[in-house]
Protein backbone atom coordinates (compact mmCIF):
# COMPACT_ATOMS: atom_id res chain seq x y z
CA UNK A 1 0.00 0.00 0.00
CA UNK A 2 2.84 2.14 1.13
CA UNK A 3 5.56 1.51 -1.85
CA UNK A 4 9.54 3.00 -1.85
CA UNK A 5 11.11 3.06 -5.05
CA UNK A 6 14.77 4.00 -5.46
CA UNK A 7 14.10 6.95 -3.07
CA UNK A 8 16.77 9.56 -2.36
CA UNK A 9 16.82 12.82 -0.35
CA UNK A 10 19.50 15.38 -1.07
CA UNK A 11 18.90 18.48 1.23
CA UNK A 12 19.49 22.09 -0.10
CA UNK A 13 22.79 22.23 0.77
CA UNK A 14 24.22 19.00 -0.96
CA UNK A 15 23.54 16.59 1.76
CA UNK A 16 22.42 13.51 1.31
CA UNK A 17 20.58 12.28 3.64
CA UNK A 18 18.09 8.93 2.00
CA UNK A 19 20.29 6.95 -0.40
CA UNK A 20 18.33 5.18 -2.67
CA UNK A 21 15.54 3.22 -0.62
CA UNK A 22 13.43 0.45 -1.57
CA UNK A 23 10.59 -1.16 0.31
CA UNK A 24 6.68 -1.64 -0.04
CA UNK A 25 4.41 -2.23 3.26
CA UNK A 26 1.19 -3.76 2.93
CA UNK A 27 -1.98 -2.20 4.59
CA UNK A 28 -2.29 -3.02 8.46
CA UNK A 29 1.52 -2.69 8.89
CA UNK A 30 2.93 -1.39 11.81
CA UNK A 31 6.61 -0.38 10.28
CA UNK A 32 9.58 0.94 12.83
CA UNK A 33 12.37 2.64 11.40
CA UNK A 34 15.59 2.60 13.74
CA UNK A 35 19.20 3.70 13.36
CA UNK A 36 21.12 6.28 14.79
CA UNK A 37 20.74 9.73 15.14
CA UNK A 38 21.47 11.41 11.67
CA UNK A 39 20.85 7.93 9.87
CA UNK A 40 17.40 9.25 7.77
CA UNK A 41 14.80 8.38 9.87
CA UNK A 42 12.95 11.29 9.73
CA UNK A 43 13.36 12.21 6.46
CA UNK A 44 12.46 9.07 5.34
CA UNK A 45 9.39 9.30 7.01
CA UNK A 46 8.97 12.97 6.23
CA UNK A 47 8.99 11.88 2.26
CA UNK A 48 5.88 10.19 2.64
CA UNK A 49 3.57 13.61 3.62
CA UNK A 50 6.42 15.61 1.81
CA UNK A 51 6.89 17.59 4.65
CA UNK A 52 10.17 17.04 3.23
CA UNK A 53 9.79 16.32 -0.68
CA UNK A 54 12.40 13.35 -2.03
CA UNK A 55 14.55 14.69 -5.10
CA UNK A 56 14.55 11.16 -7.17
CA UNK A 57 12.84 7.71 -6.89
CA UNK A 58 9.07 6.97 -6.52
CA UNK A 59 6.70 6.97 -3.60
CA UNK A 60 3.15 5.61 -3.98
CA UNK A 61 0.57 5.22 -2.28
CA UNK A 62 -2.22 2.96 -3.16
CA UNK A 63 -0.34 2.68 -6.51
CA UNK A 64 -0.64 6.55 -6.39
CA UNK A 65 2.73 8.75 -6.98
CA UNK A 66 2.49 10.77 -4.02
CA UNK A 67 3.71 13.92 -6.01
CA UNK A 68 0.85 13.77 -7.69
CA UNK A 69 -1.23 15.16 -4.79
CA UNK A 70 -1.87 18.48 -3.93
CA UNK A 71 0.48 18.95 -0.52
CA UNK A 72 -1.67 20.14 1.48
CA UNK A 73 -4.16 17.55 0.45
CA UNK A 74 -1.86 14.66 0.85
CA UNK A 75 -1.18 15.76 4.05
CA UNK A 76 -5.04 15.61 5.36
CA UNK A 77 -4.97 12.39 4.21
CA UNK A 78 -2.29 10.80 6.28
CA UNK A 79 -2.11 11.13 10.17
CA UNK A 80 1.35 13.20 11.64
CA UNK A 81 2.56 12.52 15.16
CA UNK A 82 5.76 14.16 16.17
CA UNK A 83 8.01 13.81 19.75
CA UNK A 84 7.36 17.53 20.56
CA UNK A 85 3.42 16.67 20.12
CA UNK A 86 2.45 20.15 18.97
CA UNK A 87 -0.44 20.96 19.93
CA UNK A 88 -2.35 24.61 19.34
CA UNK A 89 -1.89 26.32 22.46
CA UNK A 90 -4.66 28.52 21.92
CA UNK A 91 -6.84 25.79 20.53
CA UNK A 92 -8.73 23.80 23.32
CA UNK A 93 -8.36 20.07 23.66
CA UNK A 94 -11.48 18.97 21.35
CA UNK A 95 -10.67 21.78 18.79
CA UNK A 96 -7.23 20.26 18.77
CA UNK A 97 -8.61 17.35 17.60
CA UNK A 98 -10.64 18.77 15.40
CA UNK A 99 -8.58 20.28 13.27
CA UNK A 100 -8.37 17.95 10.30
CA UNK A 101 -12.36 17.59 10.40
CA UNK A 102 -12.64 20.74 10.31
CA UNK A 103 -10.00 21.29 7.32
CA UNK A 104 -12.21 18.51 5.17
CA UNK A 105 -15.44 20.63 5.93
CA UNK A 106 -17.26 18.10 8.28
CA UNK A 107 -20.46 19.05 9.98
CA UNK A 108 -20.14 20.42 13.07
CA UNK A 109 -22.02 17.80 15.01
CA UNK A 110 -20.46 14.81 13.34
CA UNK A 111 -17.04 16.57 14.24
CA UNK A 112 -17.86 16.34 17.70
CA UNK A 113 -19.05 12.98 18.17
CA UNK A 114 -15.67 11.79 16.30
CA UNK A 115 -14.13 13.92 18.89
CA UNK A 116 -15.62 12.22 22.22
CA UNK A 117 -15.14 8.92 20.48
CA UNK A 118 -11.68 9.78 19.84
CA UNK A 119 -11.01 11.02 23.41
CA UNK A 120 -12.45 7.81 24.74
CA UNK A 121 -10.23 5.59 22.48
CA UNK A 122 -7.06 7.35 23.42
CA UNK A 123 -8.54 7.11 27.78
CA UNK A 124 -9.16 10.81 28.37
CA UNK A 125 -12.51 11.42 29.46
CA UNK A 126 -13.89 13.49 27.40
CA UNK A 127 -16.33 15.42 30.12
CA UNK A 128 -13.17 16.32 31.75
CA UNK A 129 -11.07 16.84 29.01
CA UNK A 130 -12.47 18.38 25.99
CA UNK A 131 -12.50 21.84 27.17
CA UNK A 132 -9.03 22.09 28.62
CA UNK A 133 -5.99 23.98 27.15
CA UNK A 134 -3.06 22.02 26.13
CA UNK A 135 -0.53 23.47 29.00
CA UNK A 136 -3.25 22.01 31.63
CA UNK A 137 -2.06 18.24 30.37
CA UNK A 138 0.42 16.31 31.15
CA UNK A 139 3.50 15.52 28.37
CA UNK A 140 1.79 11.68 28.14
CA UNK A 141 -2.33 13.20 28.19
CA UNK A 142 -0.71 15.71 25.51
CA UNK A 143 0.42 13.32 23.62
CA UNK A 144 -2.78 10.96 23.88
CA UNK A 145 -4.59 13.90 22.25
CA UNK A 146 -1.50 14.16 19.67
CA UNK A 147 -2.88 10.27 19.10
CA UNK A 148 -6.19 11.56 18.85
CA UNK A 149 -5.62 14.39 16.37
CA UNK A 150 -3.61 12.25 14.08
CA UNK A 151 -6.83 9.64 13.73
CA UNK A 152 -9.36 12.11 13.74
CA UNK A 153 -10.21 12.23 9.74
CA UNK A 154 -9.36 7.66 9.88
CA UNK A 155 -6.29 8.45 7.61
CA UNK A 156 -5.11 4.75 6.52
CA UNK A 157 -1.81 5.60 6.39
CA UNK A 158 0.17 7.35 10.18
CA UNK A 159 3.12 8.37 10.68
CA UNK A 160 4.88 8.88 14.05
CA UNK A 161 8.20 10.32 14.84
CA UNK A 162 9.62 9.25 18.37
CA UNK A 163 6.10 10.27 19.58
CA UNK A 164 7.09 8.41 22.74
CA UNK A 165 10.87 9.58 23.72
CA UNK A 166 10.08 12.36 25.52
CA UNK A 167 8.03 10.71 28.16
CA UNK A 168 8.63 8.85 31.26
CA UNK A 169 9.40 5.37 31.03
CA UNK A 170 6.17 4.54 32.69
CA UNK A 171 3.86 6.68 30.79
CA UNK A 172 5.94 5.57 27.59
CA UNK A 173 5.13 1.79 28.62
CA UNK A 174 1.78 2.39 28.58
CA UNK A 175 1.35 4.18 25.64
CA UNK A 176 3.02 1.78 23.56
CA UNK A 177 1.00 -0.69 24.84
CA UNK A 178 -2.24 1.50 24.11
CA UNK A 179 -0.92 2.04 20.48
CA UNK A 180 -0.31 -1.78 19.85
CA UNK A 181 -4.05 -2.15 20.84
CA UNK A 182 -5.57 0.42 19.04
CA UNK A 183 -3.29 -0.95 16.02
CA UNK A 184 -4.69 -4.10 16.37
CA UNK A 185 -8.30 -2.74 16.33
CA UNK A 186 -8.48 -0.03 13.37
CA UNK A 187 -5.77 -1.65 11.16
CA UNK A 188 -4.04 1.51 10.36
CA UNK A 189 -0.51 1.63 8.21
CA UNK A 190 1.72 2.94 10.49
CA UNK A 191 5.19 4.05 9.97
CA UNK A 192 6.76 4.57 13.65
CA UNK A 193 10.66 6.09 13.68
CA UNK A 194 12.24 5.85 17.04
CA UNK A 195 15.68 5.15 18.03
CA UNK A 196 14.59 2.98 21.14
CA UNK A 197 15.30 -0.84 20.14
CA UNK A 198 13.66 -2.20 23.18
CA UNK A 199 10.70 -0.02 21.72
CA UNK A 200 11.47 -1.51 18.13
CA UNK A 201 11.31 -4.79 19.08
CA UNK A 202 7.76 -4.14 20.67
CA UNK A 203 5.99 -2.35 18.46
CA UNK A 204 7.22 -3.84 15.26
CA UNK A 205 5.34 -6.19 12.73
CA UNK A 206 8.80 -5.54 10.98
CA UNK A 207 11.55 -3.13 11.27
CA UNK A 208 13.76 -0.98 8.84
CA UNK A 209 17.46 -0.31 10.40
CA UNK A 210 19.13 2.55 8.79
CA UNK A 211 22.49 4.07 8.86
CA UNK A 212 23.90 6.90 7.12
CA UNK A 213 20.73 7.20 4.96
CA UNK A 214 20.96 3.60 3.90
CA UNK A 215 18.20 0.70 4.24
CA UNK A 216 20.70 -2.29 5.81
CA UNK A 217 17.68 -4.33 6.65
CA UNK A 218 14.05 -4.38 7.10
CA UNK A 219 12.53 -7.63 8.32
CA UNK A 220 10.10 -9.12 11.44
CA UNK A 221 11.77 -8.72 14.63
CA UNK A 222 12.27 -12.65 14.82
CA UNK A 223 14.72 -12.57 11.95
CA UNK A 224 16.25 -9.30 12.57
CA UNK A 225 17.76 -11.38 15.52
CA UNK A 226 18.31 -14.68 14.44
CA UNK A 227 19.49 -13.59 10.74
CA UNK A 228 20.99 -9.92 11.04
CA UNK A 229 21.91 -9.21 7.24
CA UNK A 230 24.79 -7.11 8.44
CA UNK A 231 27.27 -6.68 11.04
CA UNK A 232 26.31 -2.96 12.18
CA UNK A 233 22.95 -4.56 12.71
CA UNK A 234 23.66 -7.43 15.24
CA UNK A 235 25.63 -4.89 16.75
CA UNK A 236 23.12 -2.05 16.85
CA UNK A 237 20.48 -4.86 18.13
CA UNK A 238 22.56 -6.22 20.96
CA UNK A 239 23.03 -9.49 22.09
CA UNK A 240 20.81 -9.43 25.55
CA UNK A 241 17.87 -8.23 23.33
CA UNK A 242 17.14 -12.00 23.22
CA UNK A 243 17.11 -12.05 27.16
CA UNK A 244 14.67 -9.32 27.04
CA UNK A 245 12.48 -10.21 24.73
CA UNK A 246 12.02 -13.80 25.20
CA UNK A 247 8.83 -13.91 22.87
CA UNK A 248 11.04 -13.53 19.86
CA UNK A 249 13.08 -16.22 20.57
CA UNK A 250 11.65 -19.47 19.15
CA UNK A 251 11.09 -22.12 21.57
CA UNK A 252 13.12 -24.62 19.26
CA UNK A 253 16.18 -22.37 20.15
CA UNK A 254 16.18 -23.51 23.66
CA UNK A 255 14.51 -27.21 23.83
CA UNK A 256 16.63 -30.28 23.91
CA UNK A 257 16.52 -32.13 21.12
CA UNK A 258 17.77 -35.52 22.78
CA UNK A 259 14.16 -36.46 24.27
CA UNK A 260 13.93 -40.09 26.11
CA UNK A 261 11.29 -41.71 24.87
CA UNK A 262 9.51 -45.22 24.44
CA UNK A 263 6.42 -47.31 23.42
CA UNK A 264 3.13 -47.79 25.30
CA UNK A 265 3.94 -51.42 24.94
CA UNK A 266 7.00 -51.31 27.09
CA UNK A 267 7.17 -53.18 29.99
CA UNK A 268 7.43 -51.51 33.59
CA UNK A 269 11.06 -53.11 33.98
CA UNK A 270 12.25 -51.88 30.20
CA UNK A 271 10.86 -48.20 31.68
CA UNK A 272 12.64 -48.14 35.04
CA UNK A 273 16.36 -48.95 33.76
CA UNK A 274 15.65 -46.17 31.47
CA UNK A 275 14.90 -44.05 33.70
CA UNK A 276 17.47 -45.08 35.79
CA UNK A 277 20.01 -44.66 32.86
CA UNK A 278 19.16 -41.44 32.07
CA UNK A 279 18.37 -39.83 35.34
CA UNK A 280 15.05 -38.43 34.60
CA UNK A 281 12.02 -38.28 36.50
CA UNK A 282 9.45 -38.69 33.62
CA UNK A 283 9.72 -40.68 29.97
CA UNK A 284 7.73 -39.34 27.27
CA UNK A 285 5.29 -41.95 24.91
CA UNK A 286 5.30 -41.88 21.51
CA UNK A 287 3.96 -44.45 18.91
CA UNK A 288 6.34 -45.98 15.77
CA UNK A 289 6.04 -42.58 14.34
CA UNK A 290 7.28 -41.00 17.28
CA UNK A 291 3.49 -39.00 17.18
CA UNK A 292 3.10 -38.20 21.07
CA UNK A 293 0.76 -39.91 23.24
CA UNK A 294 1.62 -39.15 26.74
CA UNK A 295 3.51 -39.57 30.11
CA UNK A 296 4.56 -41.83 32.65
CA UNK A 297 6.39 -40.49 35.75
CA UNK A 298 8.59 -42.36 37.17
CA UNK A 299 7.07 -43.18 40.71
CA UNK A 300 4.10 -44.34 39.27
CA UNK A 301 6.66 -46.86 37.07
CA UNK A 302 8.17 -47.87 40.66
CA UNK A 303 5.04 -48.07 42.28
CA UNK A 304 3.22 -49.92 39.64
CA UNK A 305 5.94 -51.95 38.60
CA UNK A 306 4.58 -55.74 40.22
CA UNK A 307 0.67 -54.90 39.14
CA UNK A 308 1.33 -53.27 35.66
CA UNK A 309 2.11 -55.10 31.98
CA UNK A 310 2.95 -52.73 29.68
CA UNK A 311 3.45 -49.11 30.88
CA UNK A 312 0.43 -48.13 28.41
CA UNK A 313 -1.57 -48.97 31.75
CA UNK A 314 -0.46 -46.03 34.07
CA UNK A 315 0.19 -43.58 30.86
CA UNK A 316 -1.63 -39.95 31.43
CA UNK A 317 -2.25 -37.80 28.62
CA UNK A 318 -0.03 -34.48 28.87
CA UNK A 319 -2.01 -31.43 28.09
CA UNK A 320 1.03 -28.89 28.18
CA UNK A 321 2.20 -28.81 24.83
CA UNK A 322 4.00 -26.84 22.48
CA UNK A 323 4.27 -26.24 18.65
CA UNK A 324 7.88 -25.41 16.98
CA UNK A 325 6.32 -22.43 15.99
CA UNK A 326 6.32 -21.19 20.12
CA UNK A 327 8.57 -18.71 21.41
CA UNK A 328 10.75 -19.05 24.73
CA UNK A 329 8.37 -17.26 26.37
CA UNK A 330 5.23 -19.29 25.48
CA UNK A 331 7.45 -22.05 27.61
CA UNK A 332 8.40 -19.69 29.91
CA UNK A 333 4.56 -18.76 31.16
CA UNK A 334 3.45 -22.76 30.04
CA UNK A 335 6.03 -24.05 32.51
CA UNK A 336 4.09 -22.54 35.42
CA UNK A 337 1.55 -24.56 34.56
CA UNK A 338 2.67 -27.31 33.63
CA UNK A 339 2.46 -30.73 36.06
CA UNK A 340 5.26 -32.09 35.10
CA UNK A 341 7.50 -29.51 34.80
CA UNK A 342 8.66 -30.31 31.17
CA UNK A 343 6.79 -29.20 27.73
CA UNK A 344 7.15 -31.22 24.35
CA UNK A 345 7.79 -29.17 21.61
CA UNK A 346 5.58 -30.81 18.61
CA UNK A 347 5.25 -30.56 15.15
CA UNK A 348 2.79 -29.80 13.31
CA UNK A 349 1.76 -33.75 12.57
CA UNK A 350 2.20 -34.29 16.78
CA UNK A 351 5.49 -35.32 16.27
CA UNK A 352 7.94 -35.25 19.19
CA UNK A 353 11.03 -32.84 17.92
CA UNK A 354 11.99 -31.96 21.12
CA UNK A 355 11.68 -30.83 24.72
CA UNK A 356 11.91 -28.17 27.62
CA UNK A 357 12.37 -29.05 31.23
CA UNK A 358 12.39 -26.06 34.01
CA UNK A 359 16.52 -26.75 33.64
CA UNK A 360 16.55 -26.24 30.42
CA UNK A 361 14.98 -23.12 30.25
CA UNK A 362 16.81 -21.56 32.74
CA UNK A 363 20.28 -22.75 31.28
CA UNK A 364 19.34 -21.49 27.89
CA UNK A 365 18.59 -17.82 29.39
CA UNK A 366 20.95 -17.50 31.92
CA UNK A 367 23.55 -18.53 29.02
CA UNK A 368 22.43 -15.65 26.88
CA UNK A 369 22.64 -13.55 29.93
CA UNK A 370 26.12 -14.19 31.03
CA UNK A 371 26.64 -13.86 26.92
CA UNK A 372 25.46 -10.62 26.90
CA UNK A 373 27.41 -9.70 30.07
CA UNK A 374 30.66 -10.69 28.88
CA UNK A 375 30.20 -8.69 25.59
CA UNK A 376 29.71 -5.75 28.09
CA UNK A 377 32.29 -6.08 30.34
CA UNK B 1 1.22 87.36 35.71
CA UNK B 2 3.92 85.70 36.23
CA UNK B 3 3.43 86.40 39.62
CA UNK B 4 0.56 83.27 39.98
CA UNK B 5 1.11 80.28 40.39
CA UNK B 6 1.20 77.36 37.75
CA UNK B 7 -1.56 76.42 38.93
CA UNK B 8 -3.65 79.23 38.87
CA UNK B 9 -2.46 80.12 35.31
CA UNK B 10 -3.42 76.67 34.75
CA UNK B 11 -6.80 77.06 35.79
CA UNK B 12 -7.21 80.71 34.41
CA UNK B 13 -5.89 79.48 31.30
CA UNK B 14 -8.33 76.50 30.93
CA UNK B 15 -11.08 79.08 31.51
CA UNK B 16 -10.53 80.97 29.01
CA UNK B 17 -9.34 78.71 25.99
CA UNK B 18 -11.47 75.58 26.98
CA UNK B 19 -12.91 75.51 23.59
CA UNK B 20 -9.98 75.76 21.70
CA UNK B 21 -8.18 72.81 24.00
CA UNK B 22 -11.12 70.83 22.87
CA UNK B 23 -10.82 71.54 20.06
CA UNK B 24 -7.10 71.01 19.26
CA UNK B 25 -7.61 67.70 21.42
CA UNK B 26 -10.28 66.54 18.99
CA UNK B 27 -7.45 67.26 16.26
CA UNK B 28 -4.59 65.45 17.92
CA UNK B 29 -6.90 62.50 18.40
CA UNK B 30 -7.33 62.56 15.00
CA UNK B 31 -3.74 62.72 13.98
CA UNK B 32 -2.77 59.82 16.27
CA UNK B 33 -6.05 57.71 15.28
CA UNK B 34 -4.98 58.17 11.52
CA UNK B 35 -1.32 57.64 11.48
CA UNK B 36 -1.94 54.60 14.23
CA UNK B 37 -4.31 53.16 11.92
CA UNK B 38 -2.17 53.23 8.49
CA UNK B 39 0.95 52.21 10.62
CA UNK B 40 -0.78 48.84 11.93
CA UNK B 41 -2.18 47.86 8.65
CA UNK B 42 1.35 48.71 7.11
CA UNK B 43 3.17 47.68 10.21
CA UNK B 44 1.51 44.46 10.57
CA UNK B 45 1.80 42.93 7.03
CA UNK B 46 5.14 44.24 6.77
CA UNK B 47 5.72 42.38 9.84
CA UNK B 48 4.05 39.42 8.07
CA UNK B 49 5.83 39.93 4.79
CA UNK B 50 9.32 40.18 6.42
CA UNK B 51 8.86 36.35 8.42
CA UNK B 52 7.84 34.86 4.29
CA UNK B 53 10.92 36.68 3.01
CA UNK B 54 13.82 36.51 4.87
CA UNK B 55 15.73 38.34 2.67
CA UNK B 56 13.61 41.50 3.16
CA UNK B 57 14.43 40.92 7.77
CA UNK B 58 17.42 43.27 7.01
CA UNK B 59 16.01 45.65 5.07
CA UNK B 60 12.45 46.52 6.27
CA UNK B 61 13.34 45.79 9.97
CA UNK B 62 16.70 47.78 9.74
CA UNK B 63 14.69 50.55 7.30
CA UNK B 64 12.09 51.35 10.01
CA UNK B 65 14.82 51.15 12.65
CA UNK B 66 16.61 54.38 10.81
CA UNK B 67 13.70 55.90 10.87
CA UNK B 68 12.85 55.72 14.35
CA UNK B 69 16.70 57.01 15.09
CA UNK B 70 15.41 60.51 12.60
CA UNK B 71 14.82 63.50 15.27
CA UNK B 72 10.86 63.79 15.05
CA UNK B 73 11.50 67.33 14.07
CA UNK B 74 13.89 66.53 11.64
CA UNK B 75 11.70 64.01 10.19
CA UNK B 76 8.82 66.63 10.21
CA UNK B 77 11.20 68.71 7.74
CA UNK B 78 12.09 66.40 5.64
CA UNK B 79 8.05 65.54 4.98
CA UNK B 80 7.32 69.09 3.68
CA UNK B 81 8.38 69.07 0.53
CA UNK B 82 6.66 65.77 -0.17
CA UNK B 83 3.11 66.83 1.72
CA UNK B 84 3.84 70.62 2.42
CA UNK B 85 2.63 71.97 5.50
CA UNK B 86 -0.53 70.17 7.43
CA UNK B 87 -1.82 67.43 8.95
CA UNK B 88 -1.04 65.29 5.91
CA UNK B 89 2.67 65.90 6.78
CA UNK B 90 2.24 64.88 10.10
CA UNK B 91 0.35 62.06 10.04
CA UNK B 92 2.76 60.60 7.27
CA UNK B 93 5.61 61.15 10.01
CA UNK B 94 3.81 59.78 12.86
CA UNK B 95 3.30 56.88 10.84
CA UNK B 96 6.57 56.35 10.01
CA UNK B 97 7.78 56.53 13.63
CA UNK B 98 4.52 53.57 14.80
CA UNK B 99 5.62 51.48 11.88
CA UNK B 100 8.87 50.14 13.58
CA UNK B 101 7.60 48.78 17.37
CA UNK B 102 4.78 47.30 15.16
CA UNK B 103 6.20 45.48 12.51
CA UNK B 104 9.17 44.23 14.40
CA UNK B 105 6.62 42.95 17.02
CA UNK B 106 4.39 41.63 14.63
CA UNK B 107 7.58 39.52 13.15
CA UNK B 108 8.79 38.71 16.72
CA UNK B 109 5.49 37.42 17.55
CA UNK B 110 4.91 34.94 14.69
CA UNK B 111 8.90 33.87 14.96
CA UNK B 112 8.32 33.17 18.55
CA UNK B 113 5.29 30.69 17.57
CA UNK B 114 7.08 27.05 18.57
CA UNK B 115 8.29 25.00 15.53
CA UNK B 116 6.40 22.22 16.49
CA UNK B 117 3.02 23.96 16.94
CA UNK B 118 4.13 25.12 13.11
CA UNK B 119 4.89 21.60 11.92
CA UNK B 120 2.34 19.89 13.32
CA UNK B 121 0.08 22.77 11.32
CA UNK B 122 1.61 21.78 8.58
CA UNK B 123 1.73 18.33 9.08
CA UNK B 124 -2.34 17.67 9.34
CA UNK B 125 -2.31 19.51 6.22
CA UNK B 126 -2.59 23.40 6.55
CA UNK B 127 -1.71 25.68 4.05
CA UNK B 128 0.58 28.83 4.32
CA UNK B 129 -2.28 30.82 4.97
CA UNK B 130 -4.56 28.73 7.18
CA UNK B 131 -1.13 28.53 9.70
CA UNK B 132 -0.86 32.07 9.02
CA UNK B 133 -4.76 33.17 10.17
CA UNK B 134 -5.55 30.15 12.39
CA UNK B 135 -1.93 29.65 14.21
CA UNK B 136 0.56 32.36 13.97
CA UNK B 137 -1.59 35.49 14.20
CA UNK B 138 -3.74 34.45 17.00
CA UNK B 139 -0.88 33.08 18.76
CA UNK B 140 1.29 36.33 18.00
CA UNK B 141 -1.29 38.86 19.13
CA UNK B 142 -0.07 39.58 22.56
CA UNK B 143 3.25 40.74 21.46
CA UNK B 144 1.50 42.10 18.32
CA UNK B 145 -0.47 44.37 20.67
CA UNK B 146 2.52 45.25 22.87
CA UNK B 147 4.13 46.91 20.13
CA UNK B 148 0.67 49.10 18.81
CA UNK B 149 1.06 50.28 22.46
CA UNK B 150 3.88 51.09 22.70
CA UNK B 151 3.95 53.22 19.06
CA UNK B 152 0.80 54.57 20.25
CA UNK B 153 1.87 55.77 23.24
CA UNK B 154 4.79 57.51 21.92
CA UNK B 155 2.64 58.76 18.94
CA UNK B 156 0.90 60.75 21.22
CA UNK B 157 4.08 62.49 22.46
CA UNK B 158 5.42 62.86 19.04
CA UNK B 159 1.74 64.42 17.64
CA UNK B 160 2.37 67.41 19.93
CA UNK B 161 5.55 68.49 17.58
CA UNK B 162 2.76 68.60 14.57
CA UNK B 163 1.93 72.25 15.69
CA UNK B 164 5.66 73.01 14.35
CA UNK B 165 4.46 72.44 10.83
CA UNK B 166 0.92 73.51 11.45
CA UNK B 167 -1.26 70.66 11.59
CA UNK B 168 -2.61 71.65 14.84
CA UNK B 169 -3.14 69.66 17.76
CA UNK B 170 -2.01 70.58 21.50
CA UNK B 171 1.37 71.00 20.56
CA UNK B 172 -0.35 74.65 19.91
CA UNK B 173 -0.45 75.41 23.43
CA UNK B 174 2.88 74.22 23.78
CA UNK B 175 4.27 76.09 21.50
CA UNK B 176 2.50 79.53 22.21
CA UNK B 177 3.42 78.63 25.88
CA UNK B 178 6.63 78.57 24.69
CA UNK B 179 7.14 81.32 22.55
CA UNK B 180 5.03 83.59 24.94
CA UNK B 181 6.66 82.26 27.94
CA UNK B 182 3.70 81.37 29.95
CA UNK B 183 3.98 78.11 31.43
CA UNK B 184 0.19 77.80 32.26
CA UNK B 185 -0.08 77.89 28.54
CA UNK B 186 2.24 74.79 28.16
CA UNK B 187 0.43 72.48 30.59
CA UNK B 188 -2.71 73.33 29.05
CA UNK B 189 -1.21 71.63 25.90
CA UNK B 190 0.98 69.05 28.28
CA UNK B 191 -1.61 67.72 30.52
CA UNK B 192 -4.48 66.50 28.24
CA UNK B 193 -1.99 65.02 26.00
CA UNK B 194 -0.47 62.87 29.01
CA UNK B 195 -3.90 61.87 29.77
CA UNK B 196 -4.65 61.13 26.33
CA UNK B 197 -1.14 59.11 26.76
CA UNK B 198 -2.08 56.99 29.85
CA UNK B 199 -5.50 56.69 28.60
CA UNK B 200 -4.33 54.93 25.14
CA UNK B 201 -2.10 53.04 27.44
CA UNK B 202 -4.86 51.40 30.09
CA UNK B 203 -6.86 51.06 27.13
CA UNK B 204 -4.17 49.09 24.64
CA UNK B 205 -3.45 47.00 27.72
CA UNK B 206 -7.07 45.50 28.36
CA UNK B 207 -7.28 44.88 24.99
CA UNK B 208 -3.72 43.05 24.89
CA UNK B 209 -5.20 40.78 27.66
CA UNK B 210 -8.36 40.59 26.29
CA UNK B 211 -7.30 39.29 22.51
CA UNK B 212 -4.78 36.57 24.27
CA UNK B 213 -5.77 33.48 23.62
CA UNK B 214 -7.13 32.14 26.48
CA UNK B 215 -4.93 28.65 26.31
CA UNK B 216 -1.82 30.99 26.50
CA UNK B 217 -2.68 33.22 30.01
CA UNK B 218 -0.88 32.16 33.08
N1 LIG C 1 16.95 20.67 6.39
C1 LIG C 1 18.11 20.00 6.32
N2 LIG C 1 19.14 20.46 5.62
C2 LIG C 1 20.29 19.79 5.54
N3 LIG C 1 20.54 18.63 6.14
C3 LIG C 1 19.55 18.09 6.88
C4 LIG C 1 18.28 18.75 7.02
N4 LIG C 1 17.51 18.00 7.81
C5 LIG C 1 18.25 16.92 8.15
N5 LIG C 1 19.47 16.98 7.59
C6 LIG C 1 20.55 15.99 7.75
O1 LIG C 1 20.10 14.76 7.21
C7 LIG C 1 20.53 13.68 8.01
C8 LIG C 1 19.36 12.83 8.40
O2 LIG C 1 18.50 13.56 9.22
P1 LIG C 1 17.24 12.93 9.91
O3 LIG C 1 16.56 14.00 10.67
O4 LIG C 1 16.45 12.20 8.90
O5 LIG C 1 17.92 11.89 10.90
P2 LIG C 1 17.26 10.94 11.97
O6 LIG C 1 17.63 9.56 11.59
O7 LIG C 1 15.82 11.23 12.12
O8 LIG C 1 18.05 11.34 13.27
P3 LIG C 1 17.57 11.55 14.78
O9 LIG C 1 17.54 10.21 15.42
O10 LIG C 1 18.64 12.41 15.36
O11 LIG C 1 16.23 12.22 14.73
C9 LIG C 1 21.27 14.29 9.20
O12 LIG C 1 22.64 14.19 8.96
C10 LIG C 1 20.85 15.73 9.21
O13 LIG C 1 21.88 16.55 9.67
MG1 LIG D 1 14.62 12.18 13.66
Amino acid sequence: MLKFENVSKVYEDGFKAVDSVSFDIPKGELLVLIGPSGSGKSTTMKMINRMEPHTSGKISINGKDNNSYVASELRRGIGYVIQQVGLFPHYTIEKNIAIVPQLNGWAPDKIKTRVHELLEMVGLDPEIYASRYPKELSGGQQQRVGIARALASDPEIILMDEPFSALDPLTREQLQGELISLQKKLNKTIIFVTHDMDEALKMGDRIAIMKDGKLLQLDTPEKLLHEPAHGFVEEFIGKHRIIQNPELMPVIDIMSESVVTTLPQSSPEKAISLIRQRKITDLIIVDESKTLLGIVSAYDVIQKVNSIRSIAEIMQPIGHILQDSASAKDAIIMMDESPFGLIPIVDESKKVIGLVTRGSLLAALSSQWTEAEVVAV
Amino acid sequence: MNNLSIWQQLVEQSQMRWKEVLEATSVHIQLVFFSMLIAIILGVTLGILVTRVPQLTTLVLGGTGVMQTIPSLALLGFMIPIFGIGVKTAIAALFLYSLLPIARNTYAGIKDVDPATREAAKGMGMTSMQILFKVELPLAIPVIMAGIRTAAVINVGNATLAAFIGAGGLGDFIFLGITRGIDGLILLGAVPAALLAIILEVFFGSLERWTTPKGLKA
